[in-house]
């Protein structure tokens, strides 16, 4: 059994800061992390792995620092890494991005379940992992909470707003994962001085666009179908009252008149 | 299979018409359909086209009429037994096959975990882009493309998208930002009724069991007014007094992530970028520091009132009346006030 795992390098969001003056991002000093729901998706495949003894490929397309998050993988359990990197695959939106990594998959071949997060906290559209599933010609299933084999057929149970569904399907399959899947494992000090060290080098290989089989005018900046046009921050023109008062009940007492002039009463 | 591929020299005048993906679920229509329908009325009506409205499932004759009661042009149902339960591959398949025979110029759905599956999948296989859950959609008036404004970076960015070479421009919509279409008596518009090609092979993944919560479901989208509780409020039994004021008010109980996160309720009850986003009139937060992820999910309520101990907190600049104070003396004195109101209106 062979699980790939796609694990996408993000700023850690609670740490982005915002230049007021030029409406952009400040980076710099950001950490990068690996996404959270791609640790849960990580964690669910080495699970499987105790379990089945699978195999497990993590992936990671990005610049050459993305490297960290497959060294992180390894350290937690993963077998081998593979790093998609090339300039010709930057400014890729998800389409030519799912194109990329589906042909990276196609590639590492063999494989009975592909996971991915439900969602990076960067990008925030949840679109790779399906259309990843479609380019693969593959079934999925998304917001997965419960993921078991029974037989031959995985039994995966998906969470929603509406409720909880369960379904069976066959592999190969691609699911993505939420964090109600499980609590990820920390890396044991072995894996960390193996993945870290020469012998992890060793393992993660590295993807160019020369390595895949892909269509150069469905990929990158000028292959993508939907560009960002604009991007700003968005203001905030609230003026808040602060209610005073000398003692709680006052404070509470004049808040409670204001709604009920406001008719919210 | 043939894999769908984008930029192949389509010609932009062949694609008329807004399609709204309509989403049921347990056999009613979901308010996000409404609220597509009715901001899918105005783009329509800026670029002189049509507004149809695409329903898939099997024996809903009665709910396609009921649309037509929103103003629409048409209702395409796509009827079929095996599409009765939603099913990813059903789903899109037959949604794909209609938009290549048809050509719509703009497809919009709810960025539901429904529209947020198939979206991408339709996308796909249709050979577009798609613009994930947005916030705000406009017509440029230069050259009538579609101007699609979503937030990313955990909401600390906004960023427009445009779909300028391929089509149909397609985006999934957040719930509840969008005004409704009004219902009118009259039914005007057609139905038509779409039989598709499809087969049990299609369908790789079985429904074997599903399981709704056995409790009352928690209606925050629906909600005039929705009270919050954070870990301001330390313990669990603290969401009793969240409970308490939420009645007065007549409104629904809602939290952050931390206090789902420490047990203390269940995450329908989470408002926020990875939780549910709500527009009432009225949003009570309490013990909420207003992390830029909750904000996310609640900022464009009408009114926000924030109770936390620490003057500080960033929920302060953006509610519109604020008391810094102890929610534990805070709360309950406001109950007490509301219904001494209510008591002399009697
Ligand atoms: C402000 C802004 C707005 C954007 N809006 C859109 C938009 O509306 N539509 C659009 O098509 N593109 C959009 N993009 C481009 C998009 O963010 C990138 O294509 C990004 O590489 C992938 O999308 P995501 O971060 O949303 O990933 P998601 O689709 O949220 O990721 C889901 C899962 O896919 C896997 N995955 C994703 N990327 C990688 C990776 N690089 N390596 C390994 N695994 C990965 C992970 O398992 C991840 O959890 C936008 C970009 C910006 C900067
Ligand atoms: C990817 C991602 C997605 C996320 N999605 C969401 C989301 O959807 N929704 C969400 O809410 N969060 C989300 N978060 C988490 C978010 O960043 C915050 O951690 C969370 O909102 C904090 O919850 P809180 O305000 O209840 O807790 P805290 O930030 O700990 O704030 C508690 C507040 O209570 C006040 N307080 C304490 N005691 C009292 C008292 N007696 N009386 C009055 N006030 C008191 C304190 O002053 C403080 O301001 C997300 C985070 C990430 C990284």
């Amino acid at each position: 059994m062979r699980i790939i795992v796609c694990l996408k390098q993000v700023p850690d969001t609670n740490e982005v800061r915002i230049n007021q003056e030029t409406g952009t991002l400040i980076r710099d000093g950001v950490p990068s992390i690996m996404n959270p729901d791609d640790k849960n998706a990580l964690e669910a495949a080495l699970r499987f792995k105790d379990e089945f003894g699978a195999e497990l490929t993590a992936v990671s397309m990005g610049p050459p620092q993305a490297k960290d998050v497959l060294k992180e993988a390894m350290a937690m359990g993963a077998d081998e890494g593979v790093l998609i990197s090339d300039r010709a695959f930057g400014g890729s939106d998800t389409w030519a991005t799912a194109t990329i990594i589906a042909a990276a998959i196609e590639k590492i071949g063999n494989y009975d379940i592909v996971f991915c997060g439900r969602q990076a906290i960067d990008g925030d559209t949840a679109q790779v992992g399906p259309e990843i599933a479609e380019f693969l010609n593959i079934p999925q299933v998304t917001y997965v909470k419960n993921a078991k084999f029974e037989g031959d057929k995985l039994e995966v149970v998906r969470y929603t707003e509406y409720g909880e569904y369960v379904f069976e399907v066959a592999t190969p399959v691609l699911l993505t994962a939420i964090k109600e899947l499980n609590d990820p494992r920390y890396p044991t000090i072995k894996g960390i001085n193996e993945a870290y060290g020469d012998k992890g080098e060793e393992k993660i290989r590295v993807f160019g666009i020369g390595d895949l089989v892909v269509d150069s005018t469905q990929i990158g900046l000028k292959g993508s179908p939907t560009n960002v046009y604009k991007s700003f921050v968005p203001v905030k023109n609230k003026v808040s009252e602060i209610i005073d008062g000398n003692n709680s009940k006052d404070k509470a007492n004049t808040l409670v008149m204001k709604l009920s002039e406001l008719n919210l009463i | 299979m043939e894999i769908a591929k984008v930029n192949q020299g389509i010609d932009l005048k062949d694609y008329n018409d807004v399609w709204i993906i309509g989403e049921l679920i347990d056999g009613k229509v979901h308010p996000v359909t409404i609220e597509l329908i009715g901001e899918g009325k105005k783009l329509a009506e800026k670029i002189n086209k049509k507004l149809n409205v695409v329903i898939v499932g099997h024996g809903v004759k009665g709910i396609t009429e009921r649309l037509l009661h929103f103003g629409v042009d048409k209702v395409l149902y796509i009827e079929h037994e095996l599409l009765k339960d939603f099913n990813t591959e059903g789903y899109a398949i037959t949604i794909s096959d209609l938009i290549k025979e048809r050509k719509p110029e703009i497809v919009l759905l709810g960025a539901t975990s429904i529209g947020r599956d198939i979206g991408p999948r339709i996308a796909a296989k249709v050979g577009t882009g798609l613009t994930a859950d947005c916030t705000k959609l406009e017509i440029d008036e230069t050259d009538g493309k579609l101007l699609q404004t979503r937030p990313a970076f955990g909401g600390n960015l906004m960023a427009t998208i445009i779909c300028p070479n391929n089509r149909p421009q397609m985006s999934t919509v957040r719930p509840g930002v969008m005004a409704k279409a009004v219902h009118v008596d009259y039914a005007g518009g057609e139905i038509e009724v779409i039989n598709p090609k499809i087969s049990k092979d299609d369908l790789r993944v079985k429904l074997i069991d599903k399981i709704v919560s056995g409790k009352k479901r928690v209606n925050l989208i629906e909600a005039k007014v929705v009270v919050s509780g954070g870990r301001g409020l330390k313990e669990a039994s603290g969401f009793r007094l969240i409970q308490e004021l939420a009645e007065a008010l007549g409104g629904e109980v809602g939290s952050s992530r931390a206090a789902v996160d420490a047990g203390w309720i269940e995450s329908p009850h989470q408002v926020g970028q990875t939780g549910t986003t709500v527009r009432p009139d009225l949003y009570v937060a309490c013990g909420i520091s207003g992390a830029i992820q909750h904000q996310a999910g609640m900022h464009e309520s009408k009114y926000i009132i924030a109770i936390n101990k620490d003057k500080n907190a960033p929920i302060f600049e953006i509610c519109d009346f604020g008391i810094v104070g102890d929610l534990y003396e805070i709360v309950p004195a406001m109950i007490e006030a509301i219904n001494e109101k209510h008591f002399l209106e009697i």
